[in-house]
Order: C-alpha cells, then sequence, then structure tokens
C-alpha cells in the first residue's frame, strides 16, 4: 500500500488542490483496521518535528495558503466581487457595527470595551459613534455583567458580553447555566435571552494556564445554548451577525491567535447559518473535523498529506453545539475514515462529544475507529516549548492520517 | 502618586523647589541630591521604625526624603490651615494630621422610619404619603388573601398534594404595600418570598395554582417548582433558585429602561443573606456607576434558613452598605405597610426622576419556616417565633389603622375570609385535577426552535413509551 502511495505522489503534481481522478479508485477500497471497534486512539505529542515543515506557529503567515479553497466551495467570496480585506479582528468589528446600525437594541458590555475599545480591539471606536450607554465599560464582576445582560435581553435588549478572556467566563458559569441556558425554558417560554457571549479563548503565545482556556468543553452540557467556534475573517463576521439576530443564547468562540488573519471578504451583506459546518477541502480519503485555529493546523497538514498522495476532506466543524451531523455525515460516508483534530482537552472535549455522535450515527459507514486528536489533560505550561507540545501540531495530523490511512 | 498643590501655595512651592529639588512629584526616581539624615522622624507617621535599616540605604533614603515632604507639607498646613489636598485619581481629598479610624459600627444604628405605630395608629410628625380607602382596602384584601393563601397552601403540601411551598407569614406587608406604590410598567425582579406583589398585580388564585401543581394551564409549562412564579403580562420575572442572581438582572433591566428612556424602574428583592453574594456587591456597584434606576428592596428578615444575621454579617444591617457603594439608602419597618409604601413611592421617583439606585432595607421577621422543607423551632426559640408572629403581625397592625378610619368592619372581615378561603380551596381542587404538561413540552423552549438533536431524542422517547406503556403515566399515550 504505502509503495502504491508514493509512486502515486511521484507522478502527480504538488497542488493543494484536489487533482486525483482515476487514481483515487484505488484507494476507494474499504479496509478495516484491525484496532478493536469502539476505541479510538489518541496520538500524542512526541515533541519531534518534522524537519521539513517548521512548526510556524505564526498562524498568520501560513493562511492565504492554509485557507486557499477549491472556486466551487461553498465560501463563495471569492467567487463573487472583489470585496475588501480586513482582519479578522476588524470583521468582527464589522459585523458588530452593522448589527448595531440595523438594529438600536444590539448593545455590547463588557471590561475595557468602551474608550478603550477592547483588549482585542474588537470594539475599537463603537462607544464614540454609539456611546457610552451602548458600549458599556463594566466593573470587574463577570457574574454580574453577565447577569445584568441577561436581566437587559429579558428586557428587549440585544446585547453582547464580552469576556476578556473566554477563561474569565467561568466566573459568570452560574449565570450561563442556571439563568442564560435556563430562563426561557423555565418562564415557559415567556422570556428570551437573545445574548451573544463573546471572547478570545484558545492557547495562546505562553499567556499561561488561566488565560489558556478552551471552554467550549465546559459549556457544551449546557441546554439551552447554542456555540460557535469561527476562524476565517469571513465566517466570523457572519457568524457574528447569526448570532446577534438568533433569539437564543449563542456563545461565540474567537480564538486569541486567530485575530490577525487577513482575508477579503464580500462587500455586501451576508449572514452565516449558526447549525452549518465549512467545507474546506473536499476530499475523499479521509474525513479531518476540526475548528478555530486547529483548521490551520490541520491545512498545513493537508498540503502535506496531498504532497504524499493522501486526499484529505477537511471540514471546519463550526458549529460545536449542535453538530452540523448533515454535514458531517455525508462525509463520513464518502470517505469512512474519520480524524478529529481539536485544542480541547482530551477528556470531555468537543471530539470526545463529536466522536460518540458519529459513532452513534454513523457506525456502519466508518471503516475505522475515530481517531481523535487533543491536547493532553494539564494545564497549559507557561515555557514555550513545553506549550507548544500541548497543543497538536502539523506533523502528528499527517501522523494520524498515515495510520488511518493503512 | 503626584501631589497638585493648589495655586494658592505656589509661591511656597517655589520656595521650597528651591530648597529641597523637585517637591512636585514624589516620584522616588526623581529626586535629585539626598537630604542629610539629620532631621528628626515625625511622630504621626504610620510606620516610623520602618526606615533608616542602614543596610538598605538607598530605599531608606528615598522613604526619609518623603518624610521631609511630608514634614514640610505638615508645617504648611499649620500656616495655611487644612486647605490641603489631595488630588487623586477618583477627587480631592484633604488631609488630616489625626490619626483615626473609621468605627466599624455607627455609634447609633440608623434610624428605622415607620409611620404607624404597634396599635396601627399613625405616628406624629410622619411625613408618610396619604393612601385613600380603596387603595388601603385592596391592600388588606389582599394582604389576609396573601395570609390565607400561604397557609392553605403550606397545609396541602403537608398533605402531599404539592411537593413544596414557601411562605411570606411575617412579610405580607413588605410584599403588598411596595406593589401597591409601584406601577404595573415597572419591572419586578424576585427572590421567592414576594408572590404578593404578583398577587397584587392581578395573578389569580387559580395562576397561582396551577403553578404550584406544574399543570398543563401553568405558564411556566410545568417546568418549575412550586411558588417559582412568572408572568410576563404582569412583568413579574419569573423566580429562579438562585439566590441573589436575580439582582444582577434587575440592573441590566434597568439599564434597558434607561436606554430607552423609559418611564418605569426595575425593583429586585431578595433577603440578607442574598446580601452576602457576590452578585450583589457587583450589581449595587454596577447600578451606582451606571446611574441605573432600580429599587433594591431587601427583606432583612433576621433568617437566612438557619443563619441569624450575626453571622452572616457584622455591618449594622444593610443599609449602610448602600453608601459604601454611591445608593442612596433607607431603613424602614418592614411591618408597617403605610411606611414601606411611602418610602417605596419616594425611591421610585428618585429611581426615575434622577435616574439613580436606590436601596431600601425593610427590617421585619420571618415568622414561617424558610420552606416546608425546614423546621425552624430547631434552631430559633418557639416564643420568640410566636411574639413576632401575633405582637407584630403586619396584617393585624394595618387593619388596625384601616378599622379606625371607618373603612373596614368584621363583618367585611368574615366575608373577605371565608370568600377566599372557598376559592383558595376550590382552585387547589381544579388545578389538582387538570392534566400535567405533554410530553413535547420538555423539549420546547430550550431554543427559539428545537434542532435536530432534541427532535431526536423526542423522537426516542415517544418510541420508548409506545414501546412500554406500562411504565409511563397513561396521559402521555397521547400523540400530543
Amino acid at each position: 500500500m504505502a509503495a502504491i502511495l508514493q509512486a502515486v505522489g511521484a507522478t502527480t503534481a504538488l497542488s493543494s488542490t484536489n487533482s486525483f481522478d482515476s487514481k483515487r479508485l484505488r484507494f476507494s477500497s474499504r479496509r478495516s483496521l484491525s484496532v478493536g471497534k469502539g476505541n479510538f486512539f489518541v496520538v500524542r505529542s512526541d515533541g519531534r518535528s518534522n524537519g521539513c515543515y517548521p512548526r510556524d506557529r505564526r498562524a498568520g503567515q501560513l493562511v492565504t495558503n492554509a485557507v486557499a479553497t477549491k472556486a466551487d466551495s461553498s465560501t463563495a467570496s471569492t467567487a463573487s466581487k472583489p470585496g475588501h480585506e480586513l482582519l479578522l479582528f476588524e470583521a468582527l468589528r464589522e459585523g458588530l457595527e452593522e448589527e448595531m446600525d440595523r438594529d438600536p437594541s444590539v448593545c455590547v458590555m463588557g471590561e475595557d470595551v468602551g474608550h478603550y475599545g477592547g483588549s482585542y480591539k474588537v470594539t475599537r471606536d463603537l462607544a464614540e459613534k454609539y456611546g457610552d450607554l451602548r458600549v458599556l465599560d463594566t466593573p470587574i464582576a463577570e457574574n454580574s455583567f453577565t447577569g445584568m445582560a441577561i436581566g437587559a435581553a429579558m428586557t428587549g435588549l440585544r446585547p453582547i458580553i464580552e469576556g476578556m478572556n473566554m477563561g474569565f467566563l467561568l466566573l459568570a458559569f452560574n449565570q450561563i447555566s442556571n439563568n442564560c441556558g435556563m430562563l426561557h425554558y423555565t418562564s415557559g417560554g415567556q422570556f428570551k435571552i437573545p445574548v451573544v457571549i463573546r471572547g478570545p479563548g484558545g492557547v495562546g503565545r505562553q499567556l499561561g494556564a488561566e488565560h489558556s482556556q478552551r471552554l467550549e468543553s465546559y459549556f457544551q452540557s449546557i441546554p439551552g445554548i447554542q456555540m460557535v467556534a469561527c476562524s476565517t475573517p469571513y465566517n466570523a463576521k457572519g457568524l457574528m451577525k447569526a448570532a446577534i439576530r438568533s433569539e437564543n443564547p449563542v456563545i461565540l468562540f474567537e480564538h486569541v491567535l486567530l485575530y490577525n488573519l487577513k482575508e477579503r471578504i464580500p462587500d455586501e451583506e451576508y449572514v452565516l447559518n449558526l447549525e452549518e459546518a465549512e467545507m474546506v477541502r473536499p476530499g475523499e480519503h479521509v474525513t479531518i473535523l476540526t475548528y478555530s485555529r486547529m483548521r490551520y493546523h490541520v491545512m498545513q497538514a493537508a498540503k502535506t498529506l496531498v504532497n504524499k498522495g493522501y486526499d484529505p476532506e477537511v471540514i471546519d466543524i463550526r458549529s460545536l453545539k449542535p453538530f452540523d451531523l448533515h454535514t458531517i455525515g455525508n462525509s463520513v460516508k464518502k470517505t469512512h475514515r474519520v480524524l478529529i483534530v481539536e485544542e480541547c482537552m482530551r477528556t470531555g472535549g468537543i471530539g470526545a462529544s463529536l466522536t460518540a455522535a458519529i459513532s452513534e450515527n454513523f457506525h456502519d459507514y466508518l471503516d475505522a475507529p475515530i481517531v481523535c486528536l487533543s491536547s493532553q489533560d494539564v494545564p497549559t505550561p507557561y515555557a514555550g516549548t513545553l506549550e507548544e507540545v500541548t497543543v497538536v501540531q502539523p506533523a502528528q495530523i499527517v501522523a494520524a492520517v498515515e495510520q488511518l490511512c493503512q | 502618586m503626584a501631589f497638585c498643590l493648589t495655586k494658592a501655595k505656589k509661591l511656597i512651592y517655589n520656595h521650597l523647589k528651591s530648597k529641597m529639588g523637585s517637591l512636585g512629584i514624589i516620584n522616588h526616581g526623581n529626586w535629585t541630591h539626598p537630604v542629610s539624615f539629620s532631621h528628626p522622624i515625625p511622630q504621626n507617621l504610620k510606620k516610623p521604625d520602618t526606615f533608616f535599616t542602614n543596610n538598605t540605604t538607598l530605599f531608606a533614603s528615598r522613604r526619609f526624603e518623603s518624610i521631609i515632604a511630608g514634614k514640610h507639607l505638615d508645617s504648611l498646613r499649620n500656616v495655611f490651615d487644612e486647605i490641603e489636598v489631595l488630588n487623586f485619581p477618583g477627587g480631592k481629598v484633604k488631609f488630616t494630621s489625626e490619626m483615626k479610624f473609621l468605627s466599624e459600627s455607627p455609634e447609633e444604628r440608623i434610624h428605622c422610619y415607620r409611620v404607624l405605630d404597634d396599635n396601627g395608629q399613625p405616628t406624629v410628625h410622619s411625613n408618610s404619603v396619604q393612601i385613600g380607602e380603596e387603595v388601603a382596602v385592596k391592600m388588606y384584601n389582599d394582604m389576609v388573601t396573601l395570609q390565607l393563601m400561604d397557609s392553605i397552601f403550606y397545609e396541602a403540601q403537608r398533605q402531599g398534594r404539592i411537593s413544596f411551598y414557601l411562605t411570606t407569614i411575617g412579610e405580607e406587608a413588605i410584599n403588598i404595600a411596595s406593589a401597591a406604590a409601584l406601577n404595573i410598567d415597572d419591572l419586578i425582579f424576585p427572590q421567592y418570598r414576594e408572590a404578593g406583589v404578583l398577587l397584587w398585580r392581578g395573578f389569580s388564585l387559580q395562576e397561582f395554582a396551577n403553578q404550584c401543581f406544574g399543570n398543563r394551564d401553568d405558564n411556566g409549562k410545568g417546568r418549575q417548582m412550586p411558588i417559582h412564579y412568572g408572568s410576563k403580562k404582569h412583568n413579574y420575572f419569573t423566580v429562579a433558585s438562585t439566590v441573589a442572581t436575580q439582582i444582577s438582572h434587575a440592573v441590566g433591566a434597568a439599564y434597558a429602561l434607561k436606554m430607552d428612556g423609559r418611564d418605569a424602574c426595575t425593583v429586585t428583592y431578595f433577603g440578607d443573606g442574598g446580601t452576602s453574594t457576590g452578585d450583589f456587591h457587583a450589581a449595587l456597584n454596577f447600578a451606582a456607576v451606571m446611574e441605573a434606576p432600580v429599587i433594591f428592596f431587601c427583606r432583612n428578615n433576621g433568617w437566612a434558613i438557619s443563619t441569624p444575621v450575626s453571622d452572616q454579617f457584622r455591618s449594622d444591617g444593610i443599609v449602610v452598605r448602600g453608601q459604601a457603594y454611591g445608593v442612596r439608602s433607607i431603613r424602614v419597618d418592614g411591618n408597617d405597610a403605610l411606611a414601606i409604601f411611602s418610602a417605596i413611592q419616594a425611591a421610585r421617583r428618585m429611581a426615575i426622576g434622577e435616574s439613580r439606585p436606590v436601596l431600601i432595607e425593610a427590617l421585619t421577621y420571618r415568622a414561617g419556616h424558610h420552606s416546608t422543607s425546614d423546621d425552624s423551632t430547631k434552631y430559633r426559640p418557639v416564643h420568640e417565633i410566636e411574639w413576632w408572629r401575633v405582637a407584630r403581625d403586619p396584617v393585624s397592625r394595618f387593619k388596625k389603622w384601616i378599622e379606625s378610619n371607618g373603612w373596614w368592619s368584621d363583618e367585611a372581615e368574615f366575608e373577605l375570609r371565608s370568600s377566599v378561603r372557598k376559592q383558595l380551596l376550590h382552585a387547589i381542587q381544579v388545578a389538582e385535577k387538570v392534566e400535567k404538561p405533554a410530553i413535547a413540552e420538555i423539549f420546547t423552549d430550550v431554543y427559539d426552535v428545537p434542532p435536530a438533536n432534541l427532535c431526536e431524542q423526542e423522537t426516542l422517547l415517544r418510541e420508548t413509551i409506545k414501546r412500554h406503556p406500562q411504565d409511563y403515566p397513561s396521559h402521555f399515550q397521547f400523540p400530543l
């Protein structure tokens, strides 16, 4: 099998797009691995890097290549007008501003969001434009300003709560779980809570354990809330707008290291679907499910994989609660192999839930156990070298795909 | 920390500056030349013995230099007699050379506003609002209704007909009088001991019973425990079991009212125990900073389940905390309906007219148990409970007042009580018989529209019920 792969790899061009046609047929035979049914194994980082692929953690440099999609992909941005270029945080800001223009009940509250413009500048200049009652600086009490937003939402406003870092929203867990997610239900549908809770999370660059939290794992169980994760300027703006317009409480997960990604997005208005996954790269051999920053690691690994003759299908799941099992299911039915790449900790992470959901629903279509690459169950260490190996790196992804496709 | 001397003392400043180098900024790095160590240390500095250790000469010399500044400023003060101020982020503050700690408690406890004495007679010099006969009689009617509802529903729980109940015994005046002084547009964020507010606003006895029985007619759709009432129509936000979370909600809602420019305020109720939470602290702080039109009403009834206030806080009750946050506050007699009415009316005017929060502490007593899950005789003396229940009953006190005005009689009393009693028993009987909500209601209202996973889960549940009908209540068998 390996020999065939090598041969194919040598003859086909080194392009990131899907160039296999007839050659594809050879890999479509179903082969099941000998690993026991129902198990999924984790490939842990061994800390060694593949010399050819420097682990460039400056994601901004990778973007333009890694995000490259085919012309007929679901992201219509490249197919239409030229549009305008901006960074991800500016895209969030643009989406926010458009919604605030459109609906006067939309407001923002959080620490330093007003005249300071937000710690990641997502609300820059908005206080000057809309006044400091609509872009409200709050004292440091996350539980309480989340509570405030819930009260305001029940009274007719549409607040957006910014957690300076997602990790701080752990202090707001009581309000989010017991009130935000619940009050629409316990009031018999009388009071709705259309809040958006957003902020940067994920592992940054040596921010220490407390500032490297991945809260999507903790929040995913709360009934009544929706969770989405943005990863590109295009989907950041679209998801922000969709979240604001949603009648349900939505938690929008941003990533600290993705704020400076640049992309060209359409000039015309667009709103994305909160419950839809994004097809980043169609393929045939394996379905790689990922979200947020790991999308870029996956795409980087995809380049290597293509060179080695694989054809991975990469899906950015975007909707963390509920999962878009329609898109995911179609992909699984096509490729029969699933690799989940996430930044969450292993235990109780999004990957764990996704693995269960796929196993339950698409078990018959799987040729191999689902593989889930996650961070280890450790607090994120500060030292750069240590921190790097707690996050899934492209080399591991490549190795996992190779093992999965044997 | 920057010193900004007022203009009047420019001369002195220049004079000193010439002598001592840059006096203006006590930023230790700015001291250009060392000062001799021969000056004696003033006695009124806080930690004189931390200075002058030989091995930390540089540090000590800086400290010493600041003593010198202080000393010279002291001498300045003697010349200019307390015009010296510290212009600090946050405003100007006068200095004092007297080291004085603020006492942990005031010499005398903050006085408690009351209008009616124990015999229901108005005290002299009371600047209370005049209440007309109609309002007063309605207030009394509702207080009696509340009392009867509490006792009958409590009994229903004891009989096993409802699972839980929580009474407002002893706090009827707080419930009804505060509601009476508000408008229907004012938003209520209750804790759980304020059913009377909802009663005043028009929630019917049947609706109360429906919620307690969690039946199909409950507008909460049977999703919450008894006494967790909520009614959008009456601007009464659904009770949540979490303590004091509603306080932050009230501030947020007040912020929404302010943004909309509405002629309304929010009112939130909580107990003495709730004031210990983080939400209470931050909500008061926020409300003050944001100048939100919210009335914080603390029902200080002496007990948080079994915790007496002496174990809850050591401040002089809750009223003194208002000033700590920059919130105007008042203490009222919680068993005096007229005092509460006046205070709320005034607070409402301030909250809306001046766009500011107001804190009202009503001193009262929880004459009943915390709830049906509690037996308070286990932690407090029975005679204390009885004394408050009888001698300090707010309902009978108010009754004496309306009787003395000729607005009430024994016949009216008898009629009221028997009528309400009948209605309550009827309401319970009806509520008990109404069906429980349909299975579909487990899955609705989690989101605006049920998502795929919930639809799937509902289908699974229905299949299970169909396969094992004997394990489920009969009314689950029907399609809806």
